[in-house]
């Protein structure tokens, strides 16, 4: 199993949900968070006073996947959050030691 | 000059026909005709029959009656217009442009001044400033509000209910100290404020309101004033007082805790705009208002003061577009804060173009104030009292003796009010009430605030600021949005 953990900017949610929505991907995690890579966010001036804001709003994307479909889900998600400016967002891959459905005490890829 | 129906009144006393620009005073001139008419007609019969006599005296009764009833209606709208600038306006506008934490303390301030103030007025407030006494302090034959009830006090305003004229002049002292508090926001002790601002009241506004406005008044334009300054809605009452004062309370309590270097971005902007178009339309009340009259001198004011604002919120907005780059939106309304204050003494002495030339100048300079010369001195008046209403009403102040005209406001029966009159000499007598004002508020601030500070302590503590003043203060926050 591979937890992928996508951060892209918040206006792409929608079709990074529909993209995932139409490869078969129906669980997932979402928290809205602040951050910044290489982008270098913008400056604020309120009456004279100069305010450097670098820590811009970002949507962070989290869901667990079968190691055979991590690829497929890793382009997809790569491809619907495109805007080919910087500030897109980055994606991150974990191998993850096992799972657990609360509900039943399913395991592994059978909570999933 | 608050007093100013009463000049109106004066001259209405020695050419009745000149002066019959409202209806109410039309009336009295078709009834000045008549009895013109009558008087020739019952000179033959050598004497008024009675039933002729009663109908004169009952139109009389009545025509007096329709011009208090349209100035009363007039004064008690401005009294509440002038109340909504503190309580929402200035709550709004002060609230947000501090930081979330600190939005109920903030808005605090000005809302309960709407009480406290209140109260003192009553008490004795109203009597300090509006009573007869010295030429700098009234005595006590209005504590308690004895005597004001509904007979006018023709010294102030002969057409409407002496309780109206109080009323609406509490609705400047309820502001007045609510503006000072933009200069302490986010760092000041609630139990502070609340003895600053009540000794605040006692040692700068009624005595300076009674200079400028009280019969005997020192600086009284109209009333006997050894320096007869113009300030028709509070320039240096309102004003340059509370901005001054504001920048002794900012050196006095220090910065907040790491300013500049840590981000105090105004939390909610959208606030502050819907404050400032308030205190806009509120501001109607407090200038048109002072005319104490629904005559044409309040409309005068009205117009002068609609078009200040209006260009001062272009000029700063053009300044800063050139100098930082882009037009902000709390560019824009600080110009017509900036605009407001500026008119406030000037407006009902000016004419429309001067006016617009006193909110261009407002703009620009109020501007340069809260970014370069703060900037410059590194003082921490959070929230620009200081330059916004100091520097905005001693420009106003210094303007009005430059643009005042006898063709809009005749006090001094046809000779002339102000540079534009041919008469520089007001300039100097602006200059001493400026003077005066600013040297009350700087002394009177500063032995208020030490008292305050050996009583209870002015500043809350480190652990608090950081905490924020809801919380600490209060025991409260604003928004609880996910409750």
């Amino acid at each position: 199993m591979k937890k992928i953990e996508a951060i892209i900017q918040p206006h792409k949610l929608e079709d990074a949900k529909e993209a995932l929505k139409n490869i078969g991907v129906d669980g997932m995690t979402i928290t809205e968070v602040r951050g910044h890579g290489r982008q270098k966010g913008h400056t604020e001036v309120y009456r004279g006073m100069e305010y450097k804001v670098d820590l811009l709003p970002k949507v962070k994307l989290e869901l667990v996947v079968t190691d055979q479909r991590a690829d497929e889900v890793i382009r997809t998600l790569a491809t619907a959050a495109r805007t080919g400016k910087i500030g897109d967002g980055k994606i991150f891959v974990y191998a993850v030691a096992d799972a657990v459905r609360i509900r039943n005490d399913d395991r592994g890829e059978a909570a999933l | 000059m608050r007093n100013s129906s009463f000049s109106r009144l004066r001259a209405f006393g020695s050419a009745p026909a000149k002066s019959a620009k409202s209806p109410a005073n039309m009336i009295r001139s078709i009834q000045f005709l008549m009895l013109m008419a009558l008087t020739a007609g019952v000179s033959l019969a050598q004497s008024i029959p009675p039933d002729i006599a009663k109908k004169l005296d009952d139109l009389d009764k009545a025509t007096k009656n329709a011009q208090m009833a349209g100035d009363n209606a007039w004064m008690l709208t401005s009294s509440a217009l002038v109340l909504m600038m503190t309580g929402p306006g200035l709550a709004l506008f002060y609230g947000g442009l501090v930081r979330k934490k600190n939005v109920l303390g903030t808005m605090m301030h000005s809302f309960i001044l709407m009480a406290t103030v209140s109260i003192l007025w009553a008490v004795v407030g109203y009597s300090l400033a509006f009573a007869e006494g010295s030429p700098f302090i009234g005595d006590f034959r209005y504590v308690f509000l004895h005597g004001v009830g509904a007979d006018p006090n023709a010294d102030y305003a002969a057409t409407i209910p002496h309780q109206t004229y109080m009323i609406y002049q509490l609705m400047f002292a309820i502001i007045t100290p609510a503006l000072i508090s933009g200069a302490f926001a986010e760092r000041m002790k609630f139990s502070a404020m609340l003895l600053f601002m009540t000794l605040w009241s006692f040692v700068v506004y009624f005595p300076m309101a009674h200079m400028v406005w009280g019969k005997g008044g020192f600086l009284n334009g109209v009333l006997g004033g050894t320096f007869p300054a113009w300030d028709f809605a509070g320039g240096t009452v309102v004003h340059i007082t509370s901005g001054v004062s504001a920048l002794v309370c900012a050196l006095y309590l220090g910065k907040r805790d790491n300013y500049p270097d840590e981000s105090m971005r105004p939390h909610s902007v959208v606030l502050s705009v819907i404050g400032a178009c308030l205190l806009w339309v509120g501001w109607f009340g407090f200038n048109a208002g002072s005319a104490v009259a629904a005559g044409s001198l309040a409309t005068s004011a009205f117009v002068a003061t609609h078009f200040a604002t209006a260009a001062a919120v272009l000029s700063w907005m053009t300044v800063e577009w050139m100098m930082a780059g882009k037009p902000s939106v709390l560019g824009a309304i600080s110009g017509a804060v900036a605009g407001l204050v500026a008119i406030t003494p000037a407006s009902g002495f000016v004419k429309p173009m001067p006016a617009i030339v006193i909110g261009l100048a407002a703009g620009v300079v109020c501007y340069l104030m809260v970014t370069k010369v703060k900037k410059m001195f590194g003082y921490d008046d959070a929230l620009d009292a200081f330059g916004v209403h100091g520097i905005g009403g001693t420009l106003g102040a210094l303007l009005t003796g430059v643009f005042a005209t006898k063709e809009v406001n005749d006090l001094r029966m046809g000779k002339p009010m102000g540079l534009v009159d041919g008469d520089a000499g007001q300039i100097i007598n602006q200059l001493i009430a400026v003077a005066i004002s600013i040297g009350l508020a700087v002394v009177g601030t500063l032995i208020i605030l030490k008292i305050c500070d050996v009583v209870c302590g002015v500043r809350v503590t480190k652990d608090q600021e950081t905490e924020g003043l809801d919380l600490s203060m209060h025991g409260e926050e604003g928004y609880n949005l996910e409750s």
